[in-house]
């Protein structure tokens, strides 16, 4: 009941925090947010991993209560965790937390429903991290849409209706597309599947041999490769690839800053996860006929994304664009179907959502003080503002995979998993991806040598000077998390690769 | 065993309830006429409605009206088989008495300064007693009688705003169409009559299947495309659904929410019963040569695409509610269109589910509108600017109302129209064109979220007016409303309840 409690408590201390006044609704959802991060803290220490695969065995902290029978068909509650899901449960109620933390300063307005909604989101990405049967999962899905819409449209910047509605209608289209593929696949697999159990389907594609006879007069083979494809397409825009990327930048720009840590600390990593849990885990066959392409994709993504980031002259747009491109770091890794490249891709997913969550706050921090954000307008921060300019240089670093920080070992063990890859031309593509990090570190080095060093320089009536404890403490935290990651990986890294070996090998463990 | 047996009537007890608790109004009201002790009416109303759902929820607990086969008590049948009491009937009682439950809660603020207010109260409760008949009466009589009780205060509820020159109108406008189908629906009534000899349901059936209207096949055939109309002017489907968006503009707002959601779900009940029991697909088609589940196959099609595309031009949240109703009726429809000679109960279960869900979520952006009225705001969507900065527990209970009648998780809606969506699936391997049913529901879904999202969009990503007076928090309003967006969430974790006896209700009924 571990995984219900930390829902709950997300889920009450929303509308607690919905309802509270102004005045104290911000250090009330950090106070209730602390219940769920230390809750699932307590998870970390005591997860077992010795049942820990989908496809054959139990889960940990397992649940599975009967819901809704409906025709042939049952829908059940059914949540559990492995060591997939359990490090991707852990950052999103810290970096919830962080976030709330981080929101004190810029949120002056409405704060109540806005620190209800936060904690809404929290709610279901733990669900979303943790639900194993595809409705209760495709409820939680959907149900982060609506809170991350308001939290753009209501408290973002000038163009927020714009960037709101645009994530809004890419995503749910994209959602409706994955869904009506799913059930599709679900009624193609006939008696093999009475459930939406992910683990029953998953064990019926790779076990039981997948679709047998034709759904709708298209054949198995068709079928199965038009649902693969049609999974992939609804995971790639929210994660997301080249060319669905466009919604992204205008969603992290227009965001305050706590959406955006959210945005890219978690939500992008709710597409790979489902790519993982989905179209990795469900279609292996399917998976290495379309290697090819989607290794192409990804490796677009990552050179595309950083070129972009590099033409950028707003500080939010170049870690907005940098995200595209280590997101395509990620794909890289589970197209590359090899322990290190899934294990690396699934820490990438953690180690970004560190890292990304570090640099929008720095950003986010940059700006409150500074109320800007063009490169061009900024010059020598770091006289000012040392601590916050020491920290954005620290996470900087990280994005270029400096060794002994998280970034390193992730994008390490991808490059790594990915030459060892059975795909054509696998080493080609994997060297191209690698010249992405000239160019991050490009990008990076140039806007940071623009803003932070050199003579003082800036074009604001407002005084610059240091931020408040508040606002530091937050990335504080995750550097020291970024930093521990990076020194000991195997602190999340055995257990990651534990749960990717039974997915390689078709259940065994 | 029991210590003493109830007598057979007492099975009516939701509807006698709610016939009663008029009475006791009116009582009230010829002791002391000129009384407007707002709490006393309408907590008699309320108690009386929430009396009724409470018998009727204990019944359907208890087994009432399963088939004895399932290890149930047995369909009640009352009066020579006049009215039957089986679960469909305890389903749909139960739709009735909780809209009406939270019509009369609400209507307390909403009534503060009208005149007529233990009438308004008693033509309610009175109506909501016609509905519940309308869900247990099984002989065509009997429903027209019932459907009866159940217009008459309807026309004057619309109306009962006198000094509002768009009340009386909406009043007059529904009066004469409600008149005219009412004339065309005993119409048909008499055609089937004269074709079968019979008026009891289950008694229609056993006559064609015994051959006794194969001379009468286009007699009876016509007097089934009557019953038909009568229906659609009841559920406002098309293409006799153009009274609904007047009437609902006009009528007070907690009265749109009473007609769009409880008495469509009576007019609902009539086509399921009626359709399923005395036309029963696997004689019908032979005697009258054609095939009706064809028809409701066109006209849920025709219904939800025109509701909702006439709903996405409306600059009025009224009326773009009140089309987004013509929308869900042709939802519903797709209950009787997924039908065939050997089942449906899935569809048809899920038609039922999408009523009960629907009973909360589009009462409640109803109550909301009534709310937005009491405020005095102004009724185009950019009147609703903003709301939410001075009410936004009664702006998130919309936002929920709104995304659950999109079909949007986590959300009630969301379950209903997955059901519907793949209980059409299921029903196209029998009949190929519910193919077309299943895709025009999705598409129309997509589109509904488009003009449901606007208005989210103005409640809370637009500004304020720069002057607008302080918003009152009615407690009544508020109270309703937000009870039925709590239902309307609460609902999906206790959808196995709900799925079991929307599809027992099918069952019994198809069976």
């Amino acid at each position: 009941m571990m995984i219900e409690a930390l829902i709950a408590v997300a889920l009450i201390g929303a509308l607690v925090t919905f309802v509270a006044p102004n005045r104290v609704a911000g250090k009330l959802a950090f106070a209730i947010s602390l219940v769920p991060a230390a809750l699932s803290l307590w998870m970390f220490t005591a997860f077992d991993g010795s049942g820990n695969a989908l496809l054959d065995g139990d889960l940990a902290f397992e649940s599975h209560l009967e819901w809704i029978q409906f025709g042939d068909y049952s829908i059940e509650w059914f949540v559990g965790l492995d060591g997939i899901s359990l490090p991707l449960v852990v950052m999103t109620t810290i970096l919830c937390s962080l976030a709330i933390l981080s929101s004190w300063t810029p949120i002056d307005r409405r704060e109540s429903q806005f620190y209800g909604l936060v904690l809404f989101i929290e709610a279901n990405l733990i669900g979303v991290f943790s639900a194993l049967d595809f409705f209760v999962w495709f409820i939680f899905w959907e149900a982060v849409l609506i809170p991350m819409y308001l939290l753009i449209g209501v408290w973002g910047g000038p163009d927020r209706k714009y960037a709101a509605i645009k994530f809004f209608v890419y995503t749910n289209v994209a959602s409706l597309l994955m869904f009506g593929s799913f059930i599709a696949l679900v009624f193609g697999l006939g008696d093999a599947a009475t459930s939406f159990a992910l683990p029953e389907v998953a064990d019926a594609m790779v076990n039981g041999g997948g679709v047998q006879s034709s759904v709708f007069g298209i054949d198995p083979g068709t079928f199965t490769a038009l649902v693969f494809i049609a999974l992939f397409l609804g995971f790639a825009v929210k994660v997301p690839v080249v060319p669905f990327h466009t919604w992204l930048p205008d969603a992290h720009v227009q965001a305050p800053t706590p959406a955006s840590v959210l945005l890219a600390g978690v939500l992008l990593k709710m597409g790979t996860y489902a790519l993982l849990r989905f179209n990795f885990t469900m279609f292996p066959e399917q998976v290495a006929t379309y290697a090819v392409p989607i290794a192409a994709v990804a490796v677009v993504s990552v050179i595309y994304g950083a070129m972009l980031a590099l033409a950028q002259t707003d500080l939010k747009r170049i870690v907005a664009y940098s995200s595209v491109s280590s997101m395509g770091y990620v794909i890289l890794g589970l197209i590359a179907y090899t322990q290190f490249g899934v294990g690396g891709a699934t820490f990438q997913m953690v180690s970004h959502g560190l890292i990304s969550g570090l640099m929008f706050m720095s950003v986010g921090v940059i700006y409150n003080v500074t109320h800007t954000r063009s490169v061009e307008e900024m010059s020598g921060l770091a006289d000012r503002m040392p601590i916050a300019v020491g920290i954005l240089v620290a996470g900087a670093f990280g994005y270029m995979g400096l060794p002994l920080m998280s970034g390193f070992h992730g994008e390490f063990t991808i490059f790594f998993g990915a030459f060892q890859a059975d795909f054509a031309y696998a080493p080609l593509f994997t060297a191209l991806a690698m010249f992405g990090i000239v160019i991050v570190a490009g990008y990076l080095l140039f806007a940071l040598q623009r803003t932070v060093f050199g003579p003082y320089h800036l074009e604001t009536d407002y005084d610059v000077g240091r931020a408040p404890l508040h606002d530091i403490a937050p990335m504080f935290v995750l550097l020291a998390l970024i930093i521990a990651l990076g020194v000991a990986p195997e602190l999340i890294f055995d257990m990651i690769t534990d749960a990717v070996d039974p997915i390689l090998n078709g259940g065994d463990l | 065993m029991a210590i003493y047996q109830l007598p057979e009537w007492a099975a009516l007890a939701p509807a006698l309830i709610l016939a009663l608790t008029g009475l006791v109004l009116f009582l009230v009201d010829s002791i002391s006429p000129r009384s407007t002790n707002r709490t006393l009416l309408a907590g008699t109303a309320a108690v009386g409605a929430l009396a009724s759902l409470a018998v009727a929820v204990w019944f359907t607990a208890a087994g009432v009206g399963t088939p004895t086969m399932d290890g149930g008590e047995g369909v009640i049948e009352i009066f020579d088989g006049q009215f039957v009491v089986d679960q469909l009937a305890l389903y749909f009682t139960i739709i009735v008495a909780i809209v009406t439950a939270l019509i009369v809660v609400a209507s307390y603020d909403y009534l503060r300064d009208h005149t007529y207010q233990a009438e308004y109260y008693s033509l309610v409760v009175l109506a909501a007693t016609g509905m519940a008949t309308v869900a247990a009466a099984n002989s065509l009589v009997t429903i027209f009688i019932a459907l009866e009780l159940t217009s008459l205060p309807s026309y004057a509820l619309v109306a009962i705003l006198k000094d509002n020159r768009g009340s009386v109108e909406a009043g007059l406008k529904y009066f004469l169409i409600g008149a005219l189908s009412s004339a065309i629906f005993v119409y048909g009534i008499s055609l089937v009559y004269g074709a079968t000899g019979v008026l009891q349901l289950d008694s229609i059936a056993t006559v064609i299947a015994d051959g006794g209207a194969d001379g009468f096949g286009g007699l009876l055939g016509l007097g089934i495309l009557m019953l038909l109309g009568g229906i659609a002017f009841k559920t406002a489907s098309v293409p006799f659904h153009f009274w609904a968006p007047e009437a609902y503009e006009g009528a007070p707002a907690p009265i749109s929410a009473f007609l769009s959601s409880a008495s469509k779900a009576a007019g609902f009940v009539i086509a399921f019963r009626v359709f399923n029991v005395a036309f029963p697909l696997e004689e019908i088609g032979g005697v009258i040569g054609f095939d009706w589940t064809v028809a409701f196959v066109v006209l849920a099609i025709v219904t939800m695409t025109l509701g909702n595309f006439a709903a996405a031009t409306q600059e009025n949240v009224k009326r773009m509610l009140a089309y987004s109703s013509i929308g869900h009726a042709g939802y519903a429809l797709i209950g009787l269109a997924g039908l065939s000679a050997d089942g449906g109960e899935l569809v048809m279960g899920a038609a039922l589910m999408h009523l009960l869900v629907y009973g909360f979520m589009n009462t409640g952006a109803f109550l909301f509108v009534a709310l937005a009225e009491h405020w005095g705001v102004g009724r185009t969507f950019e009147d609703y600017n903003g709301l939410s900065t001075q009410a936004p527990v009664a702006c998130g209970a919309m936002a929920v109302f709104l995304f659950s009648l999109a079909g949007i998780p986590p959300f009630g809606g969301f379950f209903s129209k997955y059901f519907l969506f793949t209980g059409a699936l299921e029903a196209a391997t029998a009949n190929p064109a519910m193919l077309a049913v299943a895709a025009a529901l999705v598409v129309n879904s997509a589109l509904s979220l488009y003009y449901y999202s606007r208005l989210v969009k103005a409640l809370w990503i637009e500004e304020p007016p720069a002057t607008r007076e302080r918003l009152g928090q009615p407690t009544g309003l508020y109270a309703a409303i937000v009870v039925a967006a709590v239902m309307t969430i609460v609902i999906l974790p206790g959808f196995g309840p709900v799925a079991e006896a929307a599809t027992g209700a099918a069952e019994a009924l198809i069976n």
